[in-house]
């Protein structure tokens, strides 16, 4: 008990003398920034306001971009230079490629299908009674972490041989039910990762459906009503009033989720650990760096990963600053 | 009104409620070590010769938690109070990674228990264990065979003292089943070969019933237990100096000798009539756990499953494992009768990051006869230490297992995936084995995918 309350102490003890620290450093850096001479005043103020962000992102991101760019070029060790070899061995070995392509795969069919359901899911609740509740329903998921997900899925794929028991997994007792044959949903390659990915929709739609939802009701009423009046049926509405109205949304929601997918581990990692054909760039990154110990080959992902994200990004950014010029 | 005043009150009075319960288990988990068996009133005596050091603490980092983590504390308890030196001990399921990023960082522990050379041999070449003390390397020439001795040998460099043991290749049956049926323990590959044959062909009215059960699933290393299958077919086959050229990879996957012994266990692991008693065909092993793998046989489904001595943990508390009990086991057979007596086995290595006269005092006592026996004593675990008394292990089978790691005839090979470079032996080895039994490659692809990744 007593152990208890020293080591506690301790604990707190510290965390109380660094915030004292910090405050008395920053407090300090205000005193002079304040105090600074007239010339050149804006500047020393902007300093220290932006100094510690700057340092934290150049600790935290600027040195470990770089360091690890320069690790793909390395060897297992990290200590000797390799030249292009890793990138060889990314576009020659056949289950990397594997990797390379379900990532692929995993970013133009996430976002799509999410979007498209989310969008769908937000049109035709739109008003409509108990919308709430319908919106709560599709956004619980969001609410679930992937690894939690991952872990009600498998139950749903498990897989028991006919005759050799009863079907634990539900899609597979509603296989038996119709007459079919169970299968190995997470096994059978290459279809288990469309068996993945569908829990990443599952988890994302009510992402999408939620921003789409508020942005559809942002469109201005007076523009609905007058397409109304002239006659536009529902879907034609849809097409030339609601879709351009919420153009930015979609785009936001589209590059989020495609970021998202890219960066995608926790469901790979532990519903297959990339096992029978399932890797994508991410969980093989973590793979080769940390368990085989293979720091080049892992750099090496890890920068193909960045280089995959960074369009998207630059779009995104693009679209966002176009909107603030409209407005 | 009436809700926030309530909210005001439970609130803080929740918060109280959930303080009280975590320092209760605080409390109880202090006082449990003076509590235990091995505690209480100790004897100086015995550790005099470690000297004494007080307030200085050592730090063991290891992947081992639980009930193994609690009776490892406990036999070290009487050594702390008596030499003055506190053990802090933390364990990390993520220690394999972690052990590596602690090093790199200059923050490593003052011991590691490290349960693959592999690693170990990584760590040393990258220059961050030290080499271990001379009281250390004295214990283990006296009380343990030169092979456990080379595992923690680097260029003549000795570091790390092994520290438990556990015996892999174990086939365990049920007693009863194999009266009932007049089966026979079978004493070469071939018996045992014949064995499978009969019980496949005596089991065919059950529709769910296959001599063997496998299961390979265990997350992310997923296919380990196929490896120790290979390995003892390799030992057993092409002998224990081909098995030490495949582990330093002078002798490929694909070269005859291995592939005849993978060619050996894909008769079984292959074979839709052998496999997978009690959940399907070859592609259900996969996605069985090891844990459940061999389940089956309490049912009459399957009749045989191979794993390491530990398994013995899994059959739970009202299943006794004796050889007139529920379940026991036999050694995988040898190639031929009147082979020399060879197993696989894996155990863990105490590595030193620091030099201080407080950590060589543990390494010491844990390379000790001593403490070998105070481990054991508390049950659930075995060593391969020769200082040890096996009539204080705590079944039967841990008494047979201890016998045979003492026996000095016994040809014992470590692991060989825990042996080789990790890219193979936690990576390509295993998912070569997955893709193998689920159908997706030949012998012939396994040996070249697996060859093609292996570090030269």
């Amino acid at each position: 008990m007593a152990d208890f309350w020293t080591d506690a102490f301790e604990k707190f003890g510290v965390m109380v003398v660094g915030l004292a620290a910090f405050a008395v450093i920053v407090g300090v850096l205000l005193f002079f920034a304040d105090r600074a001479p007239k010339k050149g005043r804006d500047f020393w103020q902007l300093l220290a306001f932006v100094a510690p962000a700057m340092l934290l992102l150049l600790v935290g991101l600027i040195y470990p971009a770089i360091r690890t760019t320069y690790l793909a070029f390395t060897d297992r060790s990290g200590n000797e230079f390799v030249g292009l070899r890793n990138f060889e061995w990314m576009f020659t070995q056949p289950e990397i490629i594997t990797v390379l392509l379900n990532t692929v795969v995993w970013v133009i069919v996430v976002p799509l299908l999410s979007t498209i359901f989310g969008l769908a899911y937000a049109v035709f609740i739109d008003k409509a009674h108990g919308e709430k509740i319908l919106k709560s329903l599709v956004f619980l998921p969001m609410a679930i972490s992937f690894v939690g997900a991952s872990i009600i899925w498998r139950f749903v794929y498990e897989y028991r041989e006919q005759g050799f028991g009863e079907q634990i997994g539900i899609l597979n007792q509603i296989i038996v039910w119709v007459g079919g044959e169970p299968q190995q949903f997470l096994q059978n390659s290459p279809w288990n990762t469309f068996f993945l990915i569908v829990v990443m929709v599952w988890i994302q739609t009510g992402f999408a459906m939620v921003l789409l939802s508020a942005a559809i009701k942002g469109v201005p009423v007076e523009i609905v009503e007058a397409a109304r009046l002239d006659g536009a049926n529902a879907w034609q509405q849809f097409r030339n009033v609601t879709l351009p109205g919420i153009r930015g949304t979609l785009v936001v929601v589209i590059t989020t989720i495609s970021i998202a997918t890219l960066k995608v581990f926790d469901i790979v990692r532990s519903m297959t650990a990339g096992q029978f054909g399932t890797s994508v760039v991410a969980n093989e990154m973590y793979t080769q760096a940390f368990r085989r110990a293979e720091i080049g080959q892992g750099s090496v992902l890890a920068l193909t990963l960045f280089i995959m994200v960074l369009p998207i990004v630059i779009y995104n950014v693009r679209v966002m600053r176009q909107q603030k010029e409209i407005r | 009104m009436s809700s926030t005043l309530r909210r005001r009150v439970l609130g803080p009075a929740a918060a109280i409620g959930a303080l009280s319960l975590v320092l209760a288990g605080c409390a109880a988990d202090t006082e449990e070590p003076g509590a235990g068996g091995a505690g209480g009133d100790a004897d100086c005596a015995e550790y005099e010769q470690y000297g004494s050091f007080d307030g200085e603490t050592v730090e063991i980092f290891s992947t081992i938690a639980e009930v193994e983590a609690d009776n490892l504390e406990l036999s070290w308890a009487d050594f702390a109070s008596c030499t003055g030196i506190t053990i802090d001990y933390v364990s990390s399921q993520e220690f394999e990674t972690q052990i590596n990023v602690r090093a790199q960082a200059g923050d490593a522990p003052e011991l590691a228990i490290i349960p693959q050379p592999g690693l170990l041999q990584r760590l040393i070449a990258e220059g961050y264990v030290v080499a271990a003390p001379d009281s250390v390397e004295a214990n283990v020439d006296e009380f343990w065979s030169e092979s456990w001795k080379s595992y923690g040998t680097v260029d003549g460099e000795f570091y790390a003292a092994p520290l438990m043991a556990s015996v892999k290749g174990y086939v365990w049956y049920s007693p009863a089943d194999f009266e009932e049926n007049g089966y026979e323990v079978p004493a070469t590959w071939d018996e045992m070969m014949a064995l499978t044959e009969e019980m496949a062909a005596n089991g065919a009215d059950n529709a769910a019933y296959r001599p063997w059960c496998v299961g390979f699933a265990s997350g992310d290393a997923t296919g380990w237990v196929g490896t120790d299958w290979v390995e003892d077919a390799v030992l057993r086959f092409a002998g224990p100096e081909a098995y030490d050229q495949w582990v330093a990879g002078d002798l490929t996957f694909a070269s005859p000798e291995i592939t005849e012994a993978i060619e050996l266990v894909g008769d079984i692991l292959l074979d839709p009539a052998y496999v997978n008693g009690g959940f399907g065909g070859a592609e259900s092993i996969v996605s069985t756990t090891f844990q459940d793998g061999g389940f089956p046989i309490l049912e009459g489904n399957c009749s045989m499953h191979h794993q390491a001595s530990f398994y013995e943990a899994q059959w739970g508390e009202d299943v006794t494992v004796a050889p007139d009990g529920d379940i026991w086991a036999f050694l995988t057979p040898p190639a031929a009768e009147g082979d020399p007596f060879a197993v696989t086995g894996g155990g863990e290595f105490v590595a030193a990051f620091s030099e201080d006269e407080a950590t060589a005092a543990v390494q010491t006592y844990l390379s000790s006869d001593l403490w070998a026996n105070n481990r054991v004593a508390l049950g659930g675990v075995i060593s391969a230490n020769q200082g040890l008394d096996a009539s204080l292990a705590s079944s039967e089978l841990a008494v047979q297992s201890i016998e045979i790691l003492q026996d000095p005839d016994t040809i014992f090979r470590f692991d060989a995936s825990d042996l080789m470079p990790a890219a193979v032996g936690a990576g390509s080895f295993w998912t070569g084995m997955t893709d193998w039994v689920l159908g997706e490659l030949t012998t012939d692809q396994m040996t070249a995918f697996i060859d093609g990744t292996f570090p030269r």
